[in-house]
């Protein structure tokens, strides 16, 4: 361990006292704030020459970003544990026997909720919905099994304080997702988030319908390309946090991410950025994450002791780690600029190529760097477009066309994507605002759903231009409980900060409406 | 082979099931009061109005003394349309069956169809059946959008290659009918049986405009004489409320019905045996 400055410990002490202080923190978030602070003094990984410069710089130079994960990571940032079988076994160490019915199905999950950890201190993953709780949902009759799905989804809404974690449904019909999809609908919660694994053939168009009933009341579900993920995962591949995509039983150890737009800064031109100053960020970031992943595995003692790995809900070599990026918008823009020319992303043929030369550059590159930890994912790390941070200043989410440049048209918007989701196989998407006289026609949406990905997008949301719930990035909150916080009122979750510190900077309530 | 088209939507929600190309093609047969694109009555007689008064210097003549439209300039003001004394549009364009159906097949593979409306597409019929044979050869669905002055029996081999027709019923009695539009429905309750029997009656609508006839005299004598031919294919019914966008301005005083008024009606047609029935 290495020593720090004493402005250093004054400083972090100095900010230990405003959270202390802050008459806007709940409890919970002055605790989860506090370790961040006390981390934040650890000095443990060994990390590569070159990072200080990229990660620890201002916001419109920074070209590296660890998305706030602390100096010593004390558990993966991910966990996707393997409910099924917790389900069918029980814990020993939560001292809980089998479920037998929807009573004891409900309460072991949210009991077992509580002990899962990730770096928001909440699940990421709250589990494959439908079908844990199909074996059990005759065991009472419907009118019931309403009434506890309803109690359930509140609880969770309630204590699971942060909108990063996410319950999966489908791609079958089953009784229990239909009944989640009624009980979403009317709720209108931010909490979880839900995704619907969709294929075409498996998933019905009437299960699909109904599914995007509940979306234009609840911004949720999205929409899941389940043949194009399990090609890439298998069939045991989860939809946690955001959007991502990872192994059912393992996770992501890490995710850190490259701020495209500043490494562009950095280029001469677009030969300078593609043989130099990429290829360096590149390395560089790989290696941090090296280095992260290597005390999380050899030494944090994470792997030895938790009880989710000793009774076998998650194993170590199902993790994998993700490999993030931002601003290819922004990048291919300021890189055009400077060879002089006006072309833009997302309108212009050859901005859209350039777009995609680069991430040719940086596929090639993740499918030669080989981490010894990945071993579920082929010894590489996972692509991932993140969505921005709530204090991201002119950054466009992964390899999303900026808000206020959308293409005129929808089908415009759909053929540009259609040529980056293919990339990030541990998640990307993109997020549609929908005129309300599509409440009277779904159809419209299962149809641009089916053509989307057929055209091999990975990952569809949408949302009523004028529903309470909105999707942020990745993640839902209300507008009434942001309008709360603006006016100096402590809010329940997390997440609505994020959410307003993302309505003001990153212009979400301005998307095109389609 | 061409018509004048007024515009084209790439992806349209309200022009039939799912998601949905729309062509509007220009020119119509008669007067509806309420008409809300009245641009699309008449074929322009180039008389320059409109080139006069864009702002943004985007209509011209050219060296035939045809106006002449360049998109690019166009900042979608709708001075045009608004000054146009002849009810018509200097932004359309004379294209052929191909040129149209090239702007339909960039949206495969999300849309299942295409709809063809106006104006009124049905006076363009021999264009519409090239359209919807190629649409077809693709496998899109092919719906016309129609006032039903046209009889349909007589273009057999459009019938062979369209899903079906969304017909527009307006009042259902013939006095009412002349003071909506200035003509008689007979060829329309003729084409409604017509297409009714061969299965072609995908949907048909009234415009509720209380001030102008009996909304529920009329959806009454709809529900009536279409009942019976519901055994043989669903129909469906869209009840849309009068509202003064796009009028032109001598007609868009008219009352715009409550929405519990039209719920009434739509508990009207339910009761005759409609089961889908959207109110819009």
């Amino acid at each position: 361990m290495r020593d720090i400055s004493m402005e250093r410990v004054n400083a972090t002490r100095e900010r230990i006292l405003n959270i202390i202080k802050s008459p806007t923190l709940t409890h919970e978030q002055k605790l989860t704030n506090l370790a961040n602070q006390a981390d934040s003094l650890m000095e443990v990984l060994d990390l590569p020459d070159g990072l200080d410069e990229l990660l620890n710089a201002p916001i419109d130079r920074k070209c590296i970003c660890d998305l706030n994960e602390g100096h010593a990571p004390v558990r993966p940032r991910y966990i996707v544990p393997d409910y099924a079988k917790f389900m069918k076994e029980g814990s020993e160490f939560l001292q809980l026997a089998p479920p037998t019915d929807l009573y004891e199905a409900l309460n072991s999950l949210l009991i077992f909720y509580k002990h899962v950890p990730s770096v928001t201190n909440y699940p990421v993953y709250v589990g494959q919905l439908d079908e844990l709780l199909e074996p059990f949902i005759d065991t009472v009759d419907e009118a019931q099994a309403r009434k506890m799905l309803k109690l359930f989804m509140t609880h969770m809404d309630r204590t699971v304080l942060d909108s990063f974690s996410h319950g999966n449904i489908g791609p079958r019909p089953t009784k229990a997702g239909r009944l989640l999809l009624e009980v979403e609908k009317e709720l209108e919660n931010a909490i979880p988030n839900i995704t619907l694994k969709y294929e075409e053939g498996i998933t019905t168009d009437e299960f699909a319908l109904e599914a995007i009933d509940c979306a234009l009341h609840s911004a949720k579900p999205s929409f899941a390309n389940h043949q194009m993920f399990r090609s890439e995962l298998g069939e045991g591949y989860a939809i946690a946090s955001c959007y991502n995509g990872l192994l059912v039983g393992g996770g992501s150890y890490t995710l850190c991410r490259l701020i495209l737009g500043n490494i562009a800064k950095r280029a001469k031109n677009i030969q300078d950025f593609r043989e130099r100053e990429l290829p360096y960020v590149l390395d560089v970031m790989a290696r941090y994450m090296d280095a992260r992943i290597r005390f999380e595995v050899e030494e944090s003692g994470f792997f030895e002791n938790h009880f989710l790995v000793k009774e076998g809900f998650i194993h170590r070599d199902r993790f994998s780690a993700m490999y993030g990026l931002v601003g290819l918008a922004d990048c291919v823009n300021i890189l055009l600029e400077k060879e002089g020319r006006s072309d833009r992303f997302g309108h212009d043929e050859a901005a859209n190529e350039l777009g995609v030369e680069i991430m040719e550059i940086i596929r090639e590159f993740n499918d030669h760097h080989v981490n010894p930890y990945c071993e579920g994912t082929g010894g590489h790390f996972l692509l991932h477009a993140q969505v921005g941070l709530s204090d991201d200043e002119d950054v466009t989410p992964g390899t999303r066309i900026p808000i206020g440049e959308e293409p005129e048209e929808l089908v415009d918007h759909l053929n540009v994507l259609s040529k980056f989701h293919r990339y990030f196989v541990s998640g990307t998407g993109d997020i549609f605002p929908i005129d309300v006289t599509v409440h009277r026609n779904p159809e419209y949406v299962l149809d641009i759903i089916k053509g989307s990905f057929k055209m091999n997008l990975r990952y569809l949301s949408f949302y009523s231009s004028d529903s309470d719930v909105i999707r942020i990035t990745g993640y839902l909150v209300k507008r009434s409980e942001m309008e709360k916080l603006e006016k100096g009122q402590a809010v329940l979750q997390n997440t609505t900060e994020l959410g307003l510190g993302a309505v003001r900077g990153g212009h979400i309530l301005e998307r095109k409406v389609r | 082979m061409k018509a004048v088209v007024n515009r084209i939507i790439p992806f349209s929600s309200v022009d039939g099931p799912g998601n949905r190309t729309a062509v509007f093609l220009q020119g119509c047969d008669i007067d509806c009061k309420y008409c809300h694109n009245p641009e699309t009555r008449k074929l322009c007689v180039q008389c320059g109005v409109c080139v006069r008064n864009c702002p943004v210097g985007a209509l011209s003549f050219d060296g035939d003394g045809k106006v002449c439209f360049a998109p690019e300039r166009c900042i979608r003001c709708d001075s045009c349309i608004h000054v146009c004394p002849y009810d018509s549009s200097p932004r359309t364009c004379e294209m052929t069956p191909e040129e149209v159906y090239a702007r339909v097949k960039k949206q495969i593979p999300y849309i299942r169809g295409l709809s063809v409306s106006g104006g009124e597409c049905m006076l363009w019929p021999e264009f519409l059946t090239e359209l919807f044979r190629l649409a077809r050869k693709d496998g899109l669905g092919t719906l016309i959008d129609s006032n039903g002055m046209i009889p349909f029996w007589e273009y057999p081999e459009l019938m062979d290659v369209s899903d079906g027709v969304m017909l527009d019923i307006k009042a259902f009695d013939d006095e009412d009918y002349e003071r909506v539009t200035g003509a008689s429905n007979q060829i329309v309750l003729d084409n409604a049986v017509y297409l009714a029997k061969t299965s072609k009656l995908y949907e048909v609508r009234a415009v509720i405009v209380p001030d102008l006839y009996d909304g529920e005299k009329s959806v009454r004598g709809m529900g009536d004489f279409l009942a019976p031919y519901l055994s043989i294919h669903d129909i469906r019914v869209k009840i849309i409320a009068y509202r003064p966008m796009g009028v032109r301005e001598r007609y868009s005083h008219y009352q715009v019905p409550e929405p519990v008024y039209l719920k009434q009606l739509a508990d009207i047609l339910r009761e005759k045996g409609f089961k889908n029935i959207a109110i819009l």
